[in-house]
């Protein structure tokens, strides 16, 4: 139900396209800084992009690519860090986007990225299989309470590890709370962390608020007050060695605007503030 | 152009894809050896998580070794030397992990020994057990995909020894038990060892399975294999000294065993 408010957005998008014969409509023009048909926006780009934004990112490819009939729009889904890494190594790709500030730091350092501009955030949740075996959070858990509340002693606890964004933000917040639990392992990215909450194989797991947006009723989620001391930013810029740098601009100027927003929005992503 | 040291020649067609094949193979081990931060191997050797890393890495590959050649040795006698019916079946069947991408084998896993696994959750009700996260997980993952290794090698050799000495053991008076135990275990011994050779082997690299199924936390699951994938995300010259490490272990323990018991076996 979740998708039914984007999807009648696109099919008002498209139907407006196809009436004004490819000219911009009013709806069209305010939505975004997008112009449609710009000759300059064709060919093929390359986005990178955190895994966390896999689906939010389809979406806006579809209107990019509704707007610009010549573009093609190609991603690349991975960790940040190995995101970060390949952009260091060379590959070549027009957009980076990444889910923490820290990594698109070591691409700015190289100066292979100018101006990052952050269009989203995501804090963490706790998350709990659907019949919560450890009783996480009860009884009454509708107030935003402490970790060290939430989380009895001895329950089976995933994090991610240290060395990806969400491992390092899970070990600041667990820091900080003073909570007793401790995790029985450090999974090597959030949708492994939440695939065991889903198996019913962890009591609890640390995730992304988004992560748990993608699930639905699989699990219980817990907002926590350490949450806002662990949030991540999302930074997405146009690369330097782009071969296309009208249409990534276009991509970058899609996310930051109001219809890029409300995707985000939809899919569980904070606003930036 | 006869004789034997002309027919012991390689012929020139299979000459240039043979080096091909040695360089592509080897190459890589180059690459690494050339990459690696010799300076910085001390540290990063004594850079916490390294030693509990290794340590696991031998202990559980080693438990996982014995439980195959525990389990593995009695089901290749039955593979080779029965003669019920569906046998090849139960080769294809015994066999699939060979195939099977490890990750598909670490969900399969979870599905039978997970705490909502069809045993897991046996186990977790009448003795609360639970394995996943434990080392013990670690060696169900190694077992689960070594062990086809050591039965493939070990039924290779118990096809190949010849069954007139376990003929003239029985009609000696020995039972089927002592003729196992003292004609053939013996006849198929270098199979044996070249089959749990393999197995650590494999064990030691064992990645996938492992973190899908036992997790990754340090000291209990975090074998080198994930330590080496992890260090990658963070640090990529640890990740290439961890990999030097593993490969020294595995290159040593594949020559020396060799050498030792494996002189026998046809190469």
């Amino acid at each position: 139900m979740r998708r039914a408010g984007p999807l009648v957005l696109g099919l008002l998008l498209l139907s407006g396209c196809g009436s004004s014969g490819g000219g911009a409509s009013p709806g069209v023009a305010e939505s975004g800084p997008v112009e449609p048909g710009d000759p300059a926006i064709a060919g093929t780009l390359t986005v990178l992009a955190a895994a966390s934004l896999t689906d939010v990112f389809a979406e806006l490819e579809e209107r990019l690519e509704v707007a610009n009939p010549q573009l093609e729009v190609r991603f690349s889904f991975a960790g940040s860090s190995a995101l970060a890494a390949q952009v260091l190594q060379g590959a070549p790709a027009d957009v980076l986007a990444t889910a923490d500030e820290a990594q698109m730091a070591r691409v700015a350092d190289a100066g292979l990225v100018t101006d990052p501009e952050v269009f989203a955030a995501n804090p963490l949740v706790l998350v709990a299989p659907a019949g919560n075996p450890a009783g996480i959070g009860l009884p009454g858990d509708v107030d935003v309470r402490g970790l060290a509340e939430l989380l009895p002693e001895d329950v089976t606890l995933a994090v991610c590890a240290p060395e990806v964004p969400c491992g390092a933000a899970a070990a600041e917040v667990l820091a900080a709370s003073g909570a007793p639990a401790a995790p029985d392992t450090y999974e090597d990215d959030v949708r492994a962390v939440l695939t065991k909450v889903v198996l019913g194989e962890v009591d609890a797991g640390l995730v992304y608020l988004s992560d748990v947006h993608a699930v639905g009723d699989d699990v219980r989620s817990f907002a926590f007050s350490e949450g806002a001391q662990a949030v991540n930013r999302y930074p997405i810029g146009v690369l330097q060695e782009s071969g296309a740098p009208a249409a990534a601009q276009a991509f970058v100027d899609l996310v930051l605007s109001a219809e890029g927003q409300r995707i985000l929005a939809d899919a569980g992503f904070l606003s930036p503030s | 152009m006869s004789g034997a040291r002309e027919t012991a020649r390689v012929p020139a067609p299979l000459l240039v894809p043979a080096a091909l094949a040695v360089a592509f193979l080897v190459l890589p081990l180059v690459g690494l050896l050339v990459r690696t931060p010799w300076s910085e191997l001390g540290a990063q050797l004594a850079a916490p998580g390294v030693g509990e890393a290794l340590r696991l890495s031998l202990v559980s590959a080693t438990l996982a070794t014995g439980l195959s050649l525990l389990l593995g040795v009695p089901l290749a006698w039955v593979l080779a030397r029965s003669r019920a019916r569906g046998r090849s079946v139960l080769r294809a069947l015994v066999t699939v992990p060979l195939v099977l991408p490890p990750v598909v084998g670490g969900v399969a896993l979870f599905l039978v020994f997970g705490r909502q696994g069809i045993l897991g959750s046996w186990l977790d009700d009448a003795f609360g057990i639970t394995l996943p996260f434990t080392t013990a997980a670690v060696v169900i993952a190694e077992t689960f995909v070594a062990m086809p290794f050591l039965v493939i090698s070990v039924e290779g050799a118990l096809r190949a020894a010849d069954s007139r000495f376990e003929d003239v053991a029985a009609t000696l008076g020995a039972g089927r038990w002592t003729t196992f135990r003292r004609v053939t275990l013996p006849l198929v011994a270098p199979g044996v060892a070249a089959g749990a050779v393999l197995c650590w082997a494999r064990a030691l690299g064992e990645f996938g399975a492992t973190i899908t199924f036992a997790g990754n936390f340090p000291g209990t699951t975090q074998t080198m294999p994930l330590a080496v994938y992890l260090a990658l995300q963070r640090d990529p010259e640890a990740a290439i000294v961890l990999s030097v490490v593993l490969l020294a272990v595995s290159l040593a323990t594949l020559l020396l065993l060799r050498d030792r018991w494996l002189g026998r076996a046809p190469a």
